[in-house]
């Protein structure tokens, strides 16, 4: 073979191997964590390691659509992860154990889905010993139906039933325990059978209802319990509580067509005052924390903790009652 | 018309005649598209920060309609990579032919078939990836998937056949290059017909020691033509007589020639048609049209589809059939049809290039930000990967697009005056056709 022909064929050769070889390349030496919606796979990969102590520096890229990194009950800002860049975050961990990373952008109705794990490894102890869940200790069905047999005929006013806070009868209704483990209903119903408010009429004791849910809770509560309901409930639920989010529509008809993925079904009305003055807030907090099984209600135990649950919960009251948030 | 020999002067005619210049550039897109088929399928799903969607549907579609054709014709032929490495399994070389030839090459080509030798083929192909553009200009596994397929259609077919088959009759591209590089500045002649008449051995076709035989199966005697030389330069190479030259020339020179050839026309109502759907389908604001397009399989697709065919295949070409009528002056409508048709070069030529220039200027950041980060993969190799998409000359876009419009039209109706006076019927339908087209592609873009 001549000498040019050798050449030429040498070069092109070496080219076109570096043109295979380089990218190849390039990829093994990029660890990338990428976010695809729930249906295409979710977060690639869905499980990642760290050391207490150490920075966890992640790099992420989204395949699709705009997504967000967040990760569940630490306090940390949300990461946009945009299609095709790339968006650094580093993050610490001061006790070992699982924490769950998750999407913060409604990218579809599987965003939920969109959840992985951070397995954080240490010598420091797990945890603390954490107390069972309310509704756990309560042994409550967080399934069973729970309506309301009666329901007001105007919203409860919180500042109505502040008017008729003087009355000592009111005193043991007010405590945290108390509001904590029963229904709005099973308030007004205790309040109805007092002797000392026999003269009362319905719609006062229904008032003297909100102004015990307003008294175990604040408007900064309040406040963040509507931030937290409107990033993450209201997709689903809408902004207004009313079953009506952006995905209510789809997840109806994805319940209707059926399919072993779709176990979803119309989000619940939250400002359905049979369903929500029948609802105790330890019965919510289960609802909250494990999730509504088979309905498409994702857990959000990994994600929310205590004191945030308990402000969405208060939050959710405003829902039914007025003047509650003062 | 006046010429001028570019092959008269000595260091063009040697850089031509050499095989290394065009080897070179055409080796070093080879690694190009190889990259551009490992980038689209390993890189980011995402079109816009893939170097296989952004360099091949952004840059190479830039320069190829805005500059290269226009101007050079094929030219883009003369380097493509496509068919090299199927012409060296073929040729058993890459540079000049083997001093001997290998035993195994006593394996005789085949011959393409006699039914298939026309632009029939080519316009299906085209057809067939335009219906799916949608996804194939926005999704980079989809390119890489079709960039592979060529590659190894070209070395398949570069193995089975005789000369390059993929480039004369597959090629999708290659189909809309050589009917629109018969507008080009430029083209490859004999220079004394009796020259080629004397010359028994014909090593321009045949091959000869000192280069191969036509790979795109024309004898350069009879060129009159830009539609099927590739510009590869082979005959110059192989002509003992040097009676082959490269001339730059008045635009459009080829055009003057009524075509009589019906898959020509119909490749021009193809691409008439297509320039249109996509300016309404890529840059309309129509989300249905958009939608119908992308959901490759659905019931809407298919109604895309169909109306797609429907416009470049029946309404165009027939309601053009219509206006040739005044004109057939006992011809068949065939001849008049196909006749005519040249004027829809330029036309769709002119397009073309309005589309592209809204297209290209407004996603040309991507290049930028996709060298410095080809795979998207959060690279800066050239500290552009974070440069913001903002189109580009955005004042500039529409006033050029109108220019190129109106002056494609006027074009347009010169060439079919001429056909007209040359078969002695009105061009007045033809014209007349034309500026609707215009009008519409005007509207679309505007």
């Amino acid at each position: 073979m001549r000498r040019p022909e050798l050449l030429a064929r040498l070069v092109l050769g070496l080219l076109v191997a570096t043109a295979i070889a380089a990218p190849i390349w390039i990829r093994s030496r990029t660890a990338l964590i990428h976010a695809r919606m729930a249906d295409s796979g979710g977060w690639s990969p869905d499980v990642l390691h760290a050391q207490v102590g150490q920075p966890l520096h992640l790099s992420l890229t989204s395949d699709d659509v705009m997504h967000g990194f967040a990760v569940g009950q630490m306090d940390m800002p949300s990461v946009d992860v945009e299609p095709g860049k790339v968006s650094d975050i580093t993050l610490s961990f001061k006790r070992p154990g699982t924490y769950t990373f998750y999407c913060t952008r409604w990218c579809g109705i599987n965003h939920w889905r969109m959840r992985g794990t951070i397995e954080v490894t240490g010598d420091e102890p797990t945890s603390d010993n954490v107390a069972a869940p309310l509704y756990v200790q309560l042994g409550l069905d967080i399934d069973a139906a729970h309506e309301a047999a009666v329901v007001p005929g105007r919203a409860p006013s919180a500042g109505g039933g502040a008017q008729l806070a003087d009355s000592p009868a009111l005193s043991a209704f007010l405590r945290p325990d108390f509001y904590r483990t029963h229904s709005p209903y099973e308030t007004w119903q205790q309040l109805r059978s007092e002797p000392q408010l026999s003269q009362r009429g319905d719609q006062q004791l229904w008032d003297m209802v909100a102004f015990i849910w307003q008294s175990n809770t604040t408007p900064e509560a309040v406040t963040r319990g509507r931030q937290l309901f409107e990033q993450n409930c209201a997709a689903c639920h809408g902004a207004s509580g009313g079953g009506n989010g952006v995905f209510a529509d789809q997840l109806a008809s994805a319940s209707a067509a059926g399919g072993v993925n779709m176990m979803v079904q119309r989000p619940a009305n939250l400002a359905d005052p049979r369903r929500m003055l029948g609802a105790s807030p330890a019965l919510l907090e289960g609802k909250i924390l494990r999730g509504g099984m088979g309905t498409g209600m994702p857990s959000w135990g990994p994600i929310f903790n205590e004191a945030e649950i308990w402000k969405i919960i208060s939050y959710l009251y405003t829902f039914q009652f007025k003047e509650f948030s003062q | 018309m006046s010429r001028t020999e570019i092959t008269a002067n000595p260091l063009a005619k040697a850089a031509l005649k050499s095989r290394a210049p065009q080897l070179i550039v055409a080796a070093l897109l080879l690694a190009g598209y190889v990259f551009a088929i490992v980038a689209g399928w390993i890189g980011t799903p995402v079109g816009s920060s893939n170097f296989s969607i952004v360099f091949v549907w952004i840059a190479w579609w830039a320069l190829l309609i805005l500059v290269a054709v226009p101007l050079v014709g094929r030219g883009w032929c003369a380097v493509c990579p496509i068919p090299l490495p199927g012409e060296w399994l073929q040729r058993r070389a890459l540079l000049a032919p083997p001093a001997e030839k290998p035993r195994s090459q006593a394996f005789r080509r085949l011959r393409w078939p006699n039914a298939l030798r026309n632009i029939w083929l080519q316009s299906a192909c085209f057809l067939l990836l335009a219906l799916f553009s949608s996804v194939l200009l926005t999704t980079p596994l989809v390119t890489a998937m079709v960039l592979a397929g060529m590659l190894l259609a070209a070395m398949a077919l570069g193995i089975a056949f005789e000369r390059r088959a993929f480039c004369r009759y597959v090629c999708p591209v290659g189909g809309f290059i050589g009917l629109y590089a018969q507008a080009a500045p430029v083209e490859l002649r004999i220079k004394d017909k009796r020259v080629c008449a004397a010359c028994s051995d014909k090593p321009c076709y045949r091959g000869s020691q000192a280069g191969y035989g036509c790979p795109w199966d024309v004898f350069p005697g009879g060129l009159s033509r830009n539609t099927y030389c590739g510009l590869c330069m082979e005959c110059i190479r192989t002509c003992p007589r040097d009676n082959i030259a490269l001339n730059a020339r008045p635009c459009g020179a080829d055009l003057v020639q009524p075509s009589k050839r019906l898959d020509e026309a119909f490749k021009a109502f193809i691409m008439l048609g297509s320039a249109m759907i996509y300016a309404a389908v890529l840059l309309g604001p129509w989300g249905v049209l958009k939608n119908a397009a992308y959901r490759v399989g659905t019931a809407a697709w298919f109604i895309y589809a169909g109306a797609f065919l429907a416009l470049t295949l029946l309404l165009l070409p027939g309601i053009f059939a219509l206006c040739t009528l005044p004109a057939r002056r006992g011809r068949s409508l065939r001849r008049s049809f196909a006749a005519f048709s040249s004027a829809i070069i330029p036309l769709g030529l002119a397009f073309w290039m309005a589309f592209s220039l809204s297209f290209v200027l407004t996603n040309a950041t991507y290049i930028a930000a996709s060298l410095s980060d080809p795979l998207g993969l959060g690279w800066n190799l050239f500290g552009t990967a974070r440069l913001a998409w903002q189109p580009l000359l955005t004042s500039l876009v529409a006033p050029a697009q109108t220019v190129a419009l109106v002056g494609g039209l006027l074009w347009a109706v010169s060439v079919a005056r001429g056909i007209g006076a040359r078969l002695s019927g009105s061009s007045l339908p033809v014209s007349a056709f034309c500026l609707a087209a215009t009008l519409a592609m005007l509207w679309l873009l505007l």
